[in-house]
């Protein structure tokens, strides 16, 4: 029966990929990519890997999609539709696929996959202490500078969103006519930049 | 996978009887997910009964008492005729989004029902991350939201989408943390194995002082996240019609009105699993007959629904502003600081356990 499900979960995500980039309205494009990740977490629940898709559904499904909608939802409207990029372009993109394709295909064709007869389910647990080992193997130099990684990003944040100079006294002008010129910037870098 | 009570079994060697084992396991599932969804499918019909009921009892009113007795079937009449209403739709909306929204929200919370121990036997998924699994699904709901403000191509079910989606980022936040305060004493994620731990006590005793604080805190950022009032300018009929399903009618609609209170059914359930034990009685005083843990669990879920539904009829609508204030400058460091002070009593043994 896994077979089975594995099949379906493979063409929802293969089908909802090309429709991804083959879509002209970004929000939809979005929303096909959200099935190939809730796809994605689909099969590491059939792999009895529940942590890692609770997180893929979480951190991607929940987190990341929700940004991108928002941040389409600020700078998208819903009559607008993508331009479809120059032939020469699609040509050389559909190359670029094609080789990235050949290479992953030839390297997993060539490994010898052994099947596993005893499924183990790694628990939260292990996980945790693997993180906080400080033996071989363990995980602890990783973990810590990730963390410290994860600080910077946020004070950087922050900085970003306070704009321009943060120690010096804030400019006179109203925060909200200040706050539209970087978004029309973004809007269209989005329309020109993504592109099929 | 599936619950063993002596029911199932029968049904298992009828099913067995019928058709090859092969199939047999695909067939129980699907039987078994079709009981849940027509049984919460009436329970949320049953919860918006109740709703009303007591806003009534709050507002010193009767309340529906026309259709069966004291009003029973009213809200199911109401389903009949949402059912039979035309469904409109704006001219310019996406279309394809437009009728996808309902059916994320919809989904995302039955899915949740699946991992709830109803009673020592009764559940449906004892999945070994219980209560992560639970906050990922939920995290999906807002996608629901947000499409179906987006795509219905209206500035005020757009305005109730994006206040629906920074609402309910900030406070999955607090639900998040405020159950890992609890998972500290647990020690697991497993929804089975933390009602085990509190027949030592339930974990609000167990943990007291930073329990009590985490579940007050949960309470209110659970009411949030299901967009209910005082937390409700999603929907602030005052500003914004009924935000972001404005544009939806019929059946669609009843999707959103449905998803919201088995939602509050949710965020209750998992309130009285991880703080006030679950199935288990108090005092262990019908210990002997397991099957009443239905019972307790559902009184135990409903009286928290009841308290959620005395938040709506008692506090005034927030503003954005202070929605996000009450989040980020006090609920989000009150939740911290009670994380390291549950880990120290924990670290210490101060729990109270019998």
């Amino acid at each position: 029966m896994e077979k089975y499900i594995f099949y379906v979960l493979a063409l929802i995500m293969i089908v909802s990929a090309i429709a991804s980039v083959s879509s002209r309205r970004m929000l939809r494009s979005v929303v096909y990519l959200l099935f190939v990740l809730i796809g994605i977490a689909g099969i590491y629940f059939m792999a009895d890997y529940n942590f890692l898709a609770a997180i893929q559904l979480t951190v991607y499904a929940g987190g990341i999609i929700v940004l991108i909608i928002f941040s389409v939802l600020l700078v998208h409207h819903i009559d607008m539709e993508l331009e479809v990029a120059k032939k020469s372009k699609r040509i050389i993109t559909a190359l670029a696929c094609l080789i990235g394709l050949g290479v992953f295909m030839t390297t997993i064709y060539s490994h010898p996959f052994i099947e596993t007869t005893t499924a183990v389910t790694t628990t939260t647990a292990d996980i945790g202490f693997a993180l906080l080992s400080t033996e071989a193997g363990g995980f602890i130099l990783p973990f810590e500078v990730i963390s410290i990684l994860l600080l910077a990003v946020m004070i950087g944040a922050i900085i970003i969103a306070k704009g321009e100079d943060v120690t010096e006294e804030p400019p006179k002008e109203t925060p909200l006519v200040k706050q539209e010129k970087p978004v029309e910037k973004k809007k269209e870098l989005l329309e020109t930049e993504v592109t099929v | 996978m599936y619950s063993s009570l002596i029911i199932t079994n029968n049904i298992h060697s009828w099913v067995l009887s019928l058709m090859p084992a092969a199939v047999t396991g695909i067939t129980e599932m699907m039987m078994i997910a079709m009981i849940y969804l027509t049984v919460f499918a009436v329970l949320g019909l049953f919860l918006v009964l109740m709703e009303r009921k007591v806003a009534a009892w709050f507002q010193l009113r009767i309340g529906p008492n026309r259709v069966g007795f004291f009003g029973m079937f009213q809200t199911i009449a109401d389903a009949l005729k949402l059912l039979s209403k035309e469904l409109t739709g704006t001219d310019k909306a996406d279309k394809f989004l437009y009728n996808l929204a309902p059916y994320f929200l919809i989904i995302s919370s039955l899915m949740a029902l699946a991992v709830f121990p109803f009673s020592e036997n009764l559940q449906a998924f004892d999945i070994n991350i219980g209560i992560f699994f639970l906050i990922a699904i939920s995290s999906i709901g807002v996608i629901g939201v947000l499409l179906g403000g987006w795509s219905s191509n209206n500035k005020f079910a757009l305005i109730g989408a994006m206040r629906s989606g920074v609402q309910t980022i900030s406070y999955e936040l607090s639900v998040g943390l405020s159950l890992l305060t609890m998972i500290l004493l647990t020690g697991s994620l497993q929804l089975s194995e933390i009602i085990e731990v509190q027949k030592s006590g339930w974990l609000i005793v167990q943990g007291h002082i930073p329990a009590v604080i985490a579940f007050m805190i949960y309470m209110i950022s659970g009411t949030a996240e299901t967009n209910r009032a005082p937390f409700d300018m999603v929907e602030a009929e005052s500003e914004l019609g009924a935000g972001f399903h404005t544009e939806y009618s019929g059946m669609k609609f009843a999707y959103f009105f449905l998803a919201e209170f088995i939602n509050m059914f949710i965020i209750a359930a998992i309130g009285t699993t991880v703080f006030f034990g679950g199935w288990l009685s108090p005092f262990g005083i019908t210990e002997s007959i397991p099957w009443l843990g239905v019972f307790w669990f559902l009184l135990k879920a409903f009286a928290l629904v009841f308290l959620m539904m005395w938040f709506r009829w008692t506090f005034p609508r927030l503003r954005v502003d202070q929605l996000l204030t009450l989040e980020w400058k006090y609920l989000l460091p009150i939740n911290l600081f009670n994380i390291v002070l549950m880990a120290i009593i924990v670290w210490l043994n101060f729990t109270i356990q019998f």
